[in-house]
């Protein structure tokens, strides 16, 4: 297994608070790569940086053997990395299925002049589009919602069209920020069921959980930073019994 | 379906070709309003790519506006000598204008919402306060006093401007320019409709609802706003110029900014974002007040035996008043814009 993504020693700092310090990792093309820490450890800034949001202070990003640090969101996104919100952002007012050809967007060209002339390439290719869209729908398991709008949907299906919306632009890496975040535990169990199937079909994942059962149950490796630090990487397993990650979690025991 | 679709299409049509001679009847006059109202539609639909699909807030659209107009002047009156054909002025305007269109949007693409709108309110002023400048140390625009003069629409031999029978039929001024202005009329509307249902429509649509998002979905968000602003700001030059040719007679004074507001009034009236609902608003209200103006004089008169209150003031009272009934009611607009449903054929959902 080779290395998809390569973070080295990346750092971020907002003001006085230094939300990423030094942290590296590698993850392999094929993996479910979990990320978990505390609240407030850096999870999402790291997603962040990586995904172009914010550049990054100190370190690098190399992804499928390219330097991508400090590349603009879309470039980020064309090279590969696609990715889902924390707190879910979907094109609340398009129906679901437009949601997903948006994603679409980076991996076709029609423009203004084919838009409106509507010649047979520019014809073929929304036929691509709206059939892959249906296609991602079913996949994810909500193709019955397909016109209806994005915002009325139910939460749980909110996050598997995010999941969708993000696979339409064909990432070989793919980012979930909390997929499973307000699901009750069936939804949880078949959203983990789902992003098996996403790595199994091809896609590497790298994975931001609170839910430990389904970081254990996915994740073939996990890392865990706690205040922008990385502490602990390794196996589900191996990581669980990390003294480190126990007392970062619950705290230093209190000496007897 | 599709028969009663074509059908309905052709009473529009037929509709629209015999209404300038039923309106000649009641008087030229209202020809020529019913003109002015094509114009706002063309603007209103220029403005709907901008505002209603990328969602960008611009309070300074007339001033592309002022471009094409300017630029047909220019080019085609005494004022310097310059007597282009309409079909070399065209292309030059709506050029002009989208440049301008980028001009304004390059640094603007950071701002959003009430900023946007406030730097482009201010753009919108100093296109204006230039045009009434330019007129020292160079003449260009003959500053306050403005362009007189302009040559009218004139393709080949045909013009527009004067009177002709043509089988039997009195074709006026005011009449040959409201089929001109309908066969731009419809381009607009087949290109607002083409547009909104394709990859740039809904990267645009995208944009708007949530820009973040858009940009990790791999949307050239810079780009793409730009090419809004200069596709919006094409339609208002071509508007324009189409304004210059009609009027013969330009100044500043037509592009203040309550034209701007009056533009964004009738897109937000009609429904952001909806081509049928912006037209609607459009025509709601440049007819309005020609409506009112015939008709409050007259009933006041009828009633008190004098004219108590100026049309011009119950106009904008009830342009006021329309506006706050809007925004209680109908928050979207007349006629809003809708989630598009697709027919899904294939597998059953």
């Amino acid at each position: 297994m080779s290395a998809l993504l390569e973070a080295e020693a990346v750092g971020k700092r907002f003001g006085g608070l230094q939300a990423l310090e030094s942290v590296s990792c590698a993850i392999a093309e094929g993996e479910i790569y979990g990320l978990i820490g505390p609240n407030g450890a850096g999870k999402t800034t790291l997603f962040n940086v990586l995904t172009g949001v914010y550049a990054p202070d100190s370190g690098r990003f190399s992804f499928a053997g390219r330097d991508i640090t400090g590349l603009a969101p879309h470039r980020v996104a064309a090279a590969g990395v696609a990715r889902t919100f924390q707190n879910i952002r979907l094109f609340g007012n398009l129906s679901s299925l437009e949601n997903v050809m948006i994603g679409r967007h980076v991996r076709t060209r029609a423009g203004v002049l084919g838009a409106v002339l509507r010649d047979r390439r520019t014809r073929a290719e929304e036929a691509a589009i709206l059939q892959r869209a249906l296609h991602l729908l079913d996949y994810v398991g909500i193709r019955a919602r397909a016109n209806d709008r994005a915002a009325s949907l139910p939460y749980g299906d909110q996050r598997r069209l995010e999941i969708a919306r993000a696979l339409a632009t064909e990432p070989k890496l793919l980012a979930l920020d909390e997929p499973a975040a307000g699901m009750n535990p069936a939804e949880r169990l078949a959203l983990g069921q789902l992003v098996r199937r996403i790595r199994d079909d091809g896609t590497t994942i790298l994975l931001i959980e609170h839910d430990v059962r389904l970081v254990m149950n996915v994740c073939d490796r996990v890392l865990v930073l706690d205040y922008g630090r990385k502490i602990a990487e390794g196996t589900p397993l191996q990581v669980s019994r990390d003294p480190r990650v126990i007392e970062a979690y619950l705290g230093t025991p209190r000496a007897a | 379906m599709k028969s009663a679709k074509w059908a309905g299409l052709a009473l529009v049509a037929a509709t629209l070709a015999v209404l300038p001679f039923l309106l000649a009847q009641a008087g030229t006059s209202w020809v020529r309003i019913t003109d002015y109202a094509i114009l706002y539609c063309l603007l209103a639909l220029g403005l709907n790519i901008v505002v209603g699909f990328a969602g960008l807030l611009d309070l300074g659209y007339i001033a592309f506006y002022a471009v094409g107009a300017y630029a047909y002047a220019l080019l085609a009156s005494p004022h310097f000598g310059l007597h282009l054909p309409f079909w070399v002025i065209l292309p030059i305007g709506a050029a002009l204008a989208a440049s301008f269109g980028v001009l304004l949007g390059a640094p603007t693409l950071k701002l959003r919402g009430d900023y946007l709108a406030i730097v482009t309110l201010g753009f919108g002023e100093i296109v204006r306060i230039f045009l009434n400048n330019l007129s020292r140390p160079v003449n260009v625009t003959n500053g306050p006093q403005g362009v007189a003069g302009i040559d009218p629409l004139r393709i080949g031999g045909f013009s527009f401007a004067q009177a002709s029978r043509w089988l039997g039929l009195e074709l006026s001024g005011p009449v040959k320019y409201y089929y001109a202005l309908l066969v731009l009329l419809v381009a607009i509307i087949a290109v607002n409709l083409r547009l909104h249902d394709s990859r740039i429509g809904r990267a645009w649509e995208a944009i708007r609802e949530d820009e973040v998002a858009a940009r990790a979905m791999g949307i050239n968000t810079t780009a793409l706003k730009l090419l809004a602003f200069a596709m919006g700001a094409t339609f208002g030059g071509v508007a324009g110029g189409m304004f210059a040719a009609i009027q013969g007679f330009i100044s500043p004074e037509s592009f203040v900014l309550v034209e701007s507001i009056m533009v964004v009034s009738m897109v937000v009236l009609g429904g952001m974002g909806n081509v049928w609902g912006v037209i609607l608003g459009a025509l709601l209200l440049s007819f309005t007040p020609e409506v009112l103006r015939w008709t409050v004089d007259p009933l006041q008169r009828a009633l008190f035996g004098r004219s108590l209150v100026d049309p011009e003031v119950i106009r904008m009272l009830l342009f006021g008043l329309a506006l706050v009934l809007i925004m209680l009611f109908r928050p979207a607009g007349l006629l809003p814009s809708a989630v598009r449903k697709r027919e899904l054929t294939g597998r059953a959902a």
